[in-house]
């Protein structure tokens, strides 16, 4: 019940944010941002937190969502629903061919493999100077409106905001879906006791790829609105920096939890946004923030909430 | 041809980089459980201030007082940041402490030595090139080379015949039979933290006298050695020695034919290797799986 309750408010907040967000000082790119990371960081929780694999290269998966978006648009076709669509699907593509070199892989291992992995599309990115942009990214796009049966969204400020709202509340569902299907509930197993599944005949791996490949497919997605909000694409989009800051969010926010990590988000870019316009040396606090959390908050905000014992 | 030979050259001194970071990386890996993120950090620690402390204790000083204070730095860093998360059985915690270090760190040499490269001078000797043909081979790259070796000569002298050093070997294996044995694994991880951090530091100050200062360079050098881990082979030092070789020695003869992709091209092998023998060159089969 009290469950149902706060997910209600959850929604009348996100569904309300352009009315009440100017008047704590934000703004609605601020929101939709956090929504777009939240996407993520929720997609990666499903990796990290659900399934045990500790994922360290996400920005990869974001990157190519945004690179795929806005290539998309500047070079093949205007048009907005398909741009976020291929984004989303070659990242997920990439995952679900990278996916089997990893997925026998465990712990730091893991991480180590997928952190490198990144980096090899984020020196692509750099390199392939006249299709990229190169070191000072994609630029020369533009989301272009949605005409639909007579309906014309010229997609600024506020209706950016809903559309990026509609498909993170279709990438939350399906994933909060996935987690109650028997998928899911193998996934919780994996991470909980890997051996004794793989004693009871289940084959651990294609289930570990298959949350890597579920997790890389949304990521993307996130990545691609994140090219649409900014109309741009940055390498510091595929860069293992936002690696990083996307496993911190999730650990501030609470790994057992399904919306923990966009509580993390919310603090980690909001705290970013401020520290950076206040001091210069913003990196330290960051980095200060992750030692913090690490030392202080090991179980994030939601988990110290939390009943013990609850898995999902 | 010469082209060739040069970027050869160039590439095997980045090897020799990449080879030492792994080294310590791979050390760290094994005793203290943890991927040491913020290894780019201590080899900027180890760089800079072995160039503030040249005047003062000239070129041959300064080579031995850098690693020496980044190890130094590495026992501290043990203490108050890795040794809480032992206790705590996901590897997650460890790499993002390390992780918010290394921004520290790079953050705070931007901050006390500038943004700026600084050229880290050395003996004018050293510099002259040893033939004209070779002009690209100095007495520093032989130099750097020579070190390089009787270091990792020493760590296996080590390894393979002190108490420290079995007892380093041993707990990569069962650190709870280690301890059951009456061993204080706590000073033992801690001395491991704080060599593997030496060697950081060490190719802080060799990479310093090639590449320059750069608060950047940290991070650039870190990526390569973890492939460098993976392609050897997680659990084999040579393993990690080796592979920062070849995957040096490959990116420089990538940019003879084609520069752009000389940084992609170490990632692509990560993946031939892991593709094709998945444990890595020398790794150990079933570690970490």
């Amino acid at each position: 019940m009290n469950r149902r309750a706060a997910m209600i408010a959850l929604w009348i907040m996100l569904l309300t944010l352009p009315w009440w967000l100017p008047l704590l000082g934000g703004y609605t790119a601020l929101g939709t941002k956090v929504l777009v990371y939240g996407l993520a960081a929720i997609a990666l929780n499903l990796l990290m937190g659900f399934t045990g694999a500790l994922s360290f290269g996400h920005a990869a998966w974001f990157g190519l969502g945004c690179y795929g978006a806005g290539l998309t648009l500047k070079y093949l076709v205007p048009s907005t629903p398909l741009a976020i669509l291929i984004g989303t699907v070659v990242a997920g593509a990439a995952a679900a061919i990278l996916g089997p070199l990893v997925m026998r892989k465990r712990g730091i291992y893991f991480a180590m493999i997928t952190i490198a992995f990144g980096q090899l599309f984020y020196f692509v990115a750099v390199r392939w100077n006249n299709v990229t942009g190169g070191e000072d990214g994609l630029t020369g796009f533009a989301r272009e409106p949605i005409h639909l049966s007579g309906l014309s969204l010229d997609l600024e400020n506020n209706q950016l905001y809903y559309l990026v709202l509609l498909l993170f509340a279709l990438g939350t569902a399906i994933m909060a879906w996935l987690l109650r299907s028997p998928l899911g509930h193998t996934w919780v197993a994996i991470r909980e006791n890997r051996r004794r599944l793989q004693f009871l005949g289940v084959r651990n791996d294609w289930f570990v790829w298959a949350a890597f490949a579920t997790s890389g497919l949304l990521t993307g997605m996130a990545g691609a609105l994140n090219a649409l909000l900014f109309n741009f694409a940055s390498p510091q989009d595929l860069h293992y920096t936002l690696s990083g800051n996307f496993a911190i969010m999730v650990v501030l926010g609470g790994m057992r939890s399904f919306w923990g990590p966009l509580v993390g988000v919310v603090i980690f870019v909001v705290a970013q946004d401020y520290l950076s316009s206040l001091t210069r040396n913003w990196m330290t606090f960051i980095g200060l923030i992750f030692i913090a959390i690490v030392l202080l908050f090991p179980k994030g905000i939601l988990g110290m909430f939390q009943r013990r014992g609850r898995v999902t | 041809m010469q082209l060739l030979l040069f970027n050869a050259s160039n590439g095997l001194i980045q090897g020799v980089f990449y080879a030492l970071m792994a080294l310590g990386l791979a050390l760290i890996l094994g005793l203290n459980s943890a991927v040491n993120f913020a290894h780019g950090g201590f080899l900027l620690v180890g760089g800079y201030l072995a160039f503030t402390l040249m005047p003062y204790l000239g070129f041959w000083g300064a080579l031995i007082a850098g690693p020496l204070c980044a190890a130094i730095l590495g026992l501290i860093t043990e203490r108050v940041l890795v040794r809480p998360l032992y206790k705590r059985p996901d590897p997650i915690y460890s790499l993002l402490v390390t992780f918010g270090l290394a921004l520290v760190m790079e953050d705070a040499v931007r901050t006390a030595w500038g943004a700026e490269g600084l050229p880290f001078s050395i003996p004018d000797w050293l510099n002259s090139p040893i033939s004209q043909f070779l002009f690209f081979v100095t007495r520093y790259r032989l130099l750097v080379i020579v070190i390089t070796v009787v270091a990792t000569l020493a760590l296996y002298l080590i390894l393979r015949f002190t108490r420290i050093g079995i007892r380093i070997r041993a707990g990569t294996r069962d650190l709870e039979t280690v301890a059951a044995m009456g061993v204080n694994i706590y000073a033992l991880r801690a001395f491991n933290f704080g060599f593997g951090c030496l060697f950081a530091g060490l190719a802080g100050v060799l990479a310093a006298g090639i590449l320059g200062l750069t608060p950047t360079m940290g991070a650039s050098l870190l990526m390569p050695s973890f492939v460098a881990i993976i392609v050897g082979g997680v659990g084999s030092l040579v393993g990690a020695m080796l592979g920062g070789l070849v995957i040096g020695l490959a990116s420089g003869i990538t940019t003879t034919y084609y520069p752009a992709a000389s940084e992609a091209v170490i990632y692509m092998i990560m993946a031939v290797v892991l593709v094709l023998r998945p444990r890595g060159l020398m790794g150990e089969e079933g570690l970490f799986e």
